[in-house]
């Protein structure tokens, strides 16, 4: 596949004087699930991060549709239709679920907000009951459904997700899932999570990447990972679920 | 107050040694509170020599009501509130059951009587009698226009709530020809000037404050900076180079904006504590500067003799072609006062009507957005910078605004005008009014700074405790006071929860405000 949406390469990134990511290569083409997996720590978090451009990568390069990415700032970032549902959902807690889909839309200042809020109303039904309900006031899952479905309003090419299944009830992240496969099938839309979730994120990737300790060990379809025994070994069977 | 099942005597006697012990308490902490606030107060004597002065009685009555009070409270008022379940949860207003009981129609008539015959007879009254019975007078006069507009308020009250600022703007506007026919002309510039101008002024502030801590969430510490810029823009200017007011009002507006992005760009990485103390820094420099540059700003000395404004040309003076003079009205300062008044009233306007559009407009919603998560504001494209920078800048401008009014209205700006206090009171308003809430920080306004100024309508006060007893050296007790009951009974300021601005259909019945916030 030579449609590359997003190309991360050689990328190192530090807190201060520590690293975290230590020289990562990852690749998304266009129309792909792809997932990082990882522990606790590994530096899935920063990478996600890096690519949104805070803090900045040191070394190495993001390249987004052909565009070196490293040094923008994030908001120009979203700009080129990145959508983030960054960790710990970060809705905004005293607007409503409705305000905060429209703050979703406002790169486009809302021109087709009402025809995108009518397709995420579809896709999550229980946001359109809650639509009136202040963001801070909805269940975890109900939180993540808001925040994936602000970063949908953007009219994304890539969607990235940030720990969608956390905190979750196995009953939600299901649903979770099964939503970002419509949107992959239907939508064609691109999209990179990462997870602790091994198993599930894995079961709904193409294509899947293993991280250590900010350096990616190992990669593959997501069914050959999911056969590896190594993977298995760290992530399937040692109590993550 | 779980355990008061057993026998009705026992908990009694249970409650009343409770009350005596906390009462008892009270009156200790009081005691040690006061006894060297008032028990004692340095003077200087005939020789300039520095006195202690023994005040044991003004202490021995602030304990006694501190100690009394909880007594009472302990013993009788809770029991007697839990009773007939006095207040309710959610407005925290009388419940209508008690309040039908309290309100009653010859009661109200009775009081609305006595206290308009009071309004108009009062100063022949008391001019006949003696100092003590006439600041009794006045007291019966206040309660009884107190009681009377409680119970407007009572009976109209859905009517009230669903139309406040309608009906709010209204009454402002009719406020100074109500003043003027009640109270004459002379008497009219107390309550106009000091009452409304000076309460606008301040309700105008806190909505520009309101803006920036308000929407966009950003502690500023330093607002009084930009409403002396206002105030100095207009004076330095006006007098040095002779521009007219109506020049200079949205000059001053601009001046202030600009200096509100100068303090914008270093305080663009701070945040909470940090910008808090960084934008209190900017007030001081402000200040000190106004203070130091004596060729410009004449230093603590100020500049007086600052323009009046005019009225589409038309001066309020002595003059043949004054307003009084053009309008056929015996020349008073007053009418002066009711311009500025006006003047005062549309500019609050302005700012509300600004800030209600801005809400529903990207930048607003962006402002409050960056409020409530600036990290997730970033990723969704939002530049925060500019954000930032526009929240700063559009409240620094209404501060000047209000500034340069200021200026205008007191003819004379020194820095002792823009200390620290005074930003501390704007932003205790926009708190006590609740963040955000346009409504609610009116509300405060008249209630913080109304009532700091009716102390000084207090002479019953001086009846009580004395000659020397200056009721308005107490007002910045009574706003911290003031302030711990509202936070105490209302932890989110008058008007707590967030008006959304956008509906899809229609509101659902129950909306967040009434469930808590959870962070599932």
């Amino acid at each position: 596949m030579s449609d590359m949406l997003l190309q991360v390469k050689a990328v190192e990134t530090y807190y201060g004087n520590i690293r975290a990511l230590g020289g990562v290569d990852v690749e998304v083409n266009k129309g792909e699930i792809v997932c990082m997996i990882g522990a606790n720590g590994a530096g899935k978090s920063t990478l996600m991060m890096t690519i949104c451009g805070s803090p900045q990568a040191r070394t190495g390069s993001v390249t987004f549709d052909g565009q070196d990415i490293t040094h923008m700032p994030t908001h120009e970032i979203a700009r080129l239709r990145i959508a983030q549902s960054p960790e710990g959902r970060r809705i905004f807690p005293r607007m409503t679920v409705y305000e905060n889909l429209q703050m979703g839309a406002s790169l486009d200042n809302l021109k087709y907000f009402n025809e995108d809020v009518e397709k995420i109303f579809t896709l999550f039904p229980r946001l359109k009951e809650r639509q009136a309900q202040r963001g801070g006031t909805l269940s975890g899952g109900e939180q993540q459904m808001l925040s994936i479905g602000r970063a949908l309003m953007a009219r994304p090419k890539l969607l990235l997700l940030d720990e969608p299944s956390l905190g979750l009830a196995p009953l939600i992240v299901k649903q979770i899932f099964a939503a970002i496969k419509v949107l992959n099938k239907e939508q064609g839309l691109t999209v990179f999570l990462v997870e602790q979730n091994a198993f599930a994120a894995l079961k709904l990737s193409d294509r899947g990447y293993v991280m250590v300790n900010g350096k990616v060990t190992m990669s593959g379809s997501g069914k050959e990972l999911l056969a590896n025994p190594e993977v298995r070994a760290a992530y399937l069977e040692g109590g993550h679920h | 107050m779980a355990n008061t099942t057993s026998t009705p005597v026992s908990a009694d006697s249970n409650l009343t040694a409770r009350a005596l012990r906390e009462g008892f308490y009270a009156g200790l902490i009081s005691l040690g509170l006061f006894v060297l606030f008032v028990g004692l107060k340095t003077d200087q004597n005939i020789l300039n020599e520095l006195i202690l002065v023994q005040r044991w009685g003004l202490l021995a009555i602030f304990v006694a009501v501190a100690a009394v009070g909880r007594f009472a409270m302990v013993a009788y008022i809770r029991p007697f509130m839990e009773r007939q379940k006095v207040t309710n949860l959610v407005t925290g207003l009388l419940p209508d059951s008690v309040a039908t009981r309290f309100f009653k129609l010859p009661v109200f008539i009775a009081a609305a009587v006595i206290g308009l015959g009071l309004m108009i007879f009062g100063g022949t009254i008391s001019a006949s009698i003696s100092p003590t019975a006439g600041a009794y007078l006045s007291l019966i006069r206040g309660a009884a226009v107190v009681y009377t507009l409680a119970s407007v308020f009572f009976y109209f009250r859905a009517y009230i709530v669903a139309n406040f600022s309608m009906l709010a703007i209204i009454a402002l506007i009719l406020y100074p020809p109500v003043i003027l026919a009640l109270t004459g002309v002379q008497g009219s510039l107390k309550w106009v000037d000091n009452f409304g101008v000076q309460i606008l002024i301040y309700v105008m502030l806190a909505w520009g404050l309101n803006i920036v801590v308000g929407l966009a969430g950003l502690l500023d510490l330093g607002y009084v900076a930009f409403y002396a810029v206002g105030a100095y823009s207009y004076a330095l200017l006006s007098s040095y180079f002779g521009l007219s007011f109506w020049i200079l009002l949205p000059l001053a507006g601009i001046l202030a904006a600009f200096w509100g992005m100068i303090l914008g760009f270093p305080v663009l990485r701070l945040k909470g504590d940090y910008l808090a103390i960084v934008t209190l820094a900017f007030g001081e420099i402000i200040r000190l500067v106004l203070i130091n540059w004596t060729e410009v700003t004449k230093g603590t000395f100020g500049v007086s003799g600052i323009p009046k404004a005019t009225l589409f040309g038309i001066k309020f003076d002595a003059s043949k072609d004054g307003f009084a003079a053009l309008m056929g009205l015996p020349m008073s300062s007053a009418y002066y006062k009711i311009f500025l008044f006006y003047l005062i009233l549309a500019l609050a306007l302005l700012t509300a009507f600004v800030s209600i559009r801005l809400r529903r407009m990207p930048i607003g919603r962006a402002w409050e957005a960056l409020r409530e998560d600036e990290i997730a504001c970033r990723s969704l494209g939002i530049n925060t910078v500019t954000t930032k920078l526009t929240a700063f800048s559009i409240g620094a401008m209404f501060g000047g605004f209000a500034g340069s009014f200021f200026a205008v209205r007191q003819g004379f700006v020194s820095p002792e005008s823009f200390v620290f206090l005074e930003s501390a009171i704007i932003l205790a308003i926009v708190v006590l009014g609740g963040m955000g809430s346009l409504v609610g920080i009116a509300v405060a306004a008249a209630v913080m700074i109304g009532g700091t100024e009716l102390l000084r309508e207090m002479s019953l006060l001086k009846q009580i405790f004395g000659e020397d007893f200056t009721p308005e050296l107490y007002r910045m007790l009574l706003f911290g006071i003031a302030m711990i009951v509202v936070m105490v009974w209302k932890p989110r300021g008058f008007v707590g929860s967030r008006e959304p601005t956008a509906f899809l259909r229609e509101r659902k019945s129950v909306s967040g405000s009434f469930t808590k916030e959870g962070h599932g």
